[in-house]
């Protein structure tokens, strides 16, 4: 596997030509924000948070989902990345209904975690207020839509670690939402498990155990690392990876 | 003859919310009407349809920065219904604790900082001073005591519930968190001194009672019904029992009502110049099942209290006057309070003193076993009712909240009817009349953000009115 080098904020670094610019980053201990990757998951680059700029090309790009070339300059954290990574955080709190006070998540929120980095004092857009459903129809589990800032986590670990595939999307822009199954009541999806991943990846309030009151549910991810490792060594550890 | 005007006076000042006076001059520019608006409203029982059960204690706690844990309490106690289930003995006292310990500073809020101002400087003091500033000037170390038994409650919410403001600690089935015994030890070490207060307190109040005894025969005494909850034997309840209804002479007029049943005798009605809502007792109609709440009532409704040093109190408050009229008076609701005060400290003390308040089963858990459920508990204002229906996955489905001002709400407006005929003659108003009225007002330590499910204080104005509706002149501070 050839090893390729290049400039990161102006140190030279070197990865493997399969692993992503988010991967080396961490590495080498740059930190680069993200919410929608979670270690264990595919990427897919949805929240944009991880965007880097590389030199000589005017396009932004995720880091989770680019792989380096030879002799590349990227920049991780300048004033342009820090001003576009507020303005997505923005975006997300207008678009949705984050009611961090009595939310039960509060101060264990990924969300939350994000805007207190990026020093979030003020949202400069108009709130949207959607208008939007809780699905509190399951046994356990809770999914309130309010919450949900579309970063697939649950799909992609319904799908690529459970098997069980019963969430997706529906709808487009500001009408899509997780669905299950056909688009029908949690609980009456006849695929899911019920083994709960998915309220554990989940990096807000939108999914949660039912009975949970506000700021007391705390979400442990660290099961996500063992689960991948076993499958691929079949040893029940958890590879952590380097800069981590 | 010159035509019907209208005084209106807002905001009224050192009360928790926004509201405003208006008083109906006829065309003698005599009073006519007298009228108490809330002008605010919140709309807590919309928003919270399609939220969760066990989420309603932390959101419902929202209402009120004054009295969040009475909101707290109410609202784990309808969850505790929807639940069906008991809880553990530690949970309920722990639970009592909190209750006594917001009456606590609610209370002192209420003497101290609100209302001490008019008794201490008196109803014609320069309006510039007469706050707790100016209080500060003359009287530095009762301010000093009362800002401290106000620190008190707080302090035990904060230990109890980890923040001083909107703890969402109690939750359907318990609490989340035990006390322990450092903690305890602690609080105890505090109740000497909250005790000494309490006791300064009452001794200023009595200076007062004598200072003002002319003027507090006209302090809005008209005769309405008094609502409380009392233990099985009649003694002053805070956190369960029953509800008791006495009326004007002392009669009790309904005893043993399951508070959880209240909407069958307890009417609302509603009027297009208020958002605060006009409770009443249905069988006596709008006017006649006129009532109030709070301390005044509640001591007028109990047989006694279990606490020595509070009931020695509230029998001397019985003995100022030989037949009932004390207790329809609303200026002893003053009075009232100190006594609950120091009701509650005697209470938490007898509370942090027993070994189980230190036990580890504080929470039970269920599911959802019944669609709707009432949690009912005394905050310092009086009675704080919760009703929720839920769908069998715990939905909020419907929210009923009836609040102890909204339950003054009537009384409130005859109190200002009758300062507004006593006071006010010739079509004008003057500093004193204007702040007399506000201080009746005063009396029922009205809470309007909670009432209208609002937050912000309130500044004073006051506007006359002619008959067709043109303000003829204003003055606000």
């Amino acid at each position: 596997m050839p090893i390729l080098t290049f400039a990161m904020n102006g140190h030279q670094v070197s990865g493997h030509d399969d692993e992503t610019l988010l991967q080396i980053a961490r590495q080498h201990g740059i930190h680069i924000p993200t919410l929608c990757h979670l270690d264990g998951l595919s990427d897919i680059g949805a929240c944009r948070l991880c965007l880097v700029e590389i030199e000589g090309q005017d396009k932004l790009v995720a880091a989770c989902v680019t792989k380096p070339q030879e002799g590349m300059s990227v920049h991780t954290d300048t004033e342009r990345l820090q001003r576009y990574r507020r303005t997505i955080v923005e975006l997300l709190a207008s678009e949705g209904n984050h009611q961090c006070a009595v939310c039960v998540v509060n101060e264990h929120c990924q969300l939350q975690d994000l805007a207190y980095a990026v020093e979030l004092q003020y949202v400069r857009f108009p709130y949207l207020y959607p208008k939007r459903t809780l699905d509190a129809t399951h046994k356990d589990f809770v999914m309130d839509r309010n919450r949900c800032v579309l970063c697939s986590r649950c799909i992609r670990v319904c799908h690529e670690v459970e098997g069980a595939h019963t969430w997706d999307t529906a709808g487009r822009s500001f009408h899509c939402t997780i669905m299950a199954d056909m688009d029908q009541p949690w609980g009456t999806a006849a695929s899911c498990t019920s083994c709960g991943k998915c309220v554990w990846v989940c990096p807000t309030g939108a999914l949660f155990e039912k009975g949970q009151t506000v700021a007391e549910m705390e979400k442990h991810r660290d099961f996500l690392k063992y689960i991948v490792t076993a499958r691929r060594t079949g040893e029940w550890i958890a590879e952590e990876e380097e800069g981590e | 003859m010159e035509p019907q005007r209208t005084i209106t006076i807002e905001p009224v000042t050192r009360i928790e919310g926004h509201a405003k006076i208006t008083i109906h001059l006829d065309a003698d520019g005599q009073v006519n009407d007298a009228r108490f608006h809330v002008t605010e409203f919140r709309g807590f029982e919309k928003f919270c349809e399609g939220r969760l059960l066990w989420e309603m204690p932390g959101i419902t706690s929202r209402i009120c920065g004054i009295c969040p844990a009475s909101h707290l309490i109410a609202s784990a106690k309808a969850g505790d219904a929807i639940l069906a289930i008991g809880i553990p003995e530690t949970a309920e006292k722990l639970r009592r604790l909190l209750t006594l310990a917001q009456w606590t500073q609610s209370h002192a809020l209420s003497f101290f900082h609100l209302s001490s101002p008019d008794l201490l400087l008196g109803f014609d003091a320069d309006p510039a001073t007469r706050n707790v500033f100016g209080l500060m000037a003359e009287h530095k170390d009762v301010i000093r005591r009362g800002i401290r038994l106000r620190k008190f409650g707080q302090e035990i919410i904060e230990t109890l519930g980890g923040r001083r403001i909107h703890t969402p600690w109690a939750v359907p089935g318990g609490v989340r968190e035990s006390l322990g015994a450092g903690d305890r030890d602690r609080l105890l070490a505090w109740i000497p001194e909250a005790m000494e207060t309490t006791t300064i307190a009452l001794g200023i109040l009595e200076g007062v009672h004598a200072k003002f005894a002319h003027e507090i025969p006209n302090f809005g005494s008209t005769p309405s019904l008094s609502v409380g909850l009392v233990s099985e034997d009649g003694g002053l309840e805070y956190y369960s029992g029953s509800l008791r209804m006495r009326d004007s002479n002392g009669n009790t007029i309904a005893d043993q009502l399951d508070p959880t049943d209240y909407s069958e005798y307890l009417g609302e009605r509603s009027t297009e110049w208020s958002y605060l809502k006009f409770p009443y007792y249905k069988p006596l109609g709008h006017d006649g099942g006129t009532y109030r709440v709070g301390p005044l009532a509640r001591l007028s409704v109990c047989d006694y209290i279990e606490t020595p040093l509070a009931e020695a109190e509230r029998q001397k408050l019985r003995a100022l006057s030989a037949d009932w009229d004390v207790m329809g008076n609303p200026f002893y609701y003053h009075y009232a309070r100190l006594i609950e005060i120091l009701f509650a400290i005697e209470k938490i003390e007898m509370l942090l003193s027993d070994s189980d308040i230190l036990g580890e089963d504080i929470r039970s858990k269920a599911m959802i076993n019944r669609q709707q459920g009432v949690g009912v508990c005394e905050a310092p204002r009086g009675p704080l009712f919760h009703h929720y229906h839920v769908d069998e996955d715990g939905v909020i489905q419907q929210v009923n909240m009836l609040i102890a001002t909204a339950q003054n709400n009537q009384a409130m407006n005859a109190t200002v009817r009758q300062l507004a005929s006593h006071y006010v003659h010739g079509g004008s108003i003057t500093e004193g009349a204007l702040n007399r009225i506000e201080a009746g007002i005063r009396c029922y330590d009205p809470c309007l953000s909670c009432s209208t499910h609002a937050i912000g204080k309130m500044p004073l104005q006051v506007q006359l009115i002619d008959s067709a509706g043109r303000v003829l002149g204003e003055r606000s501070r």
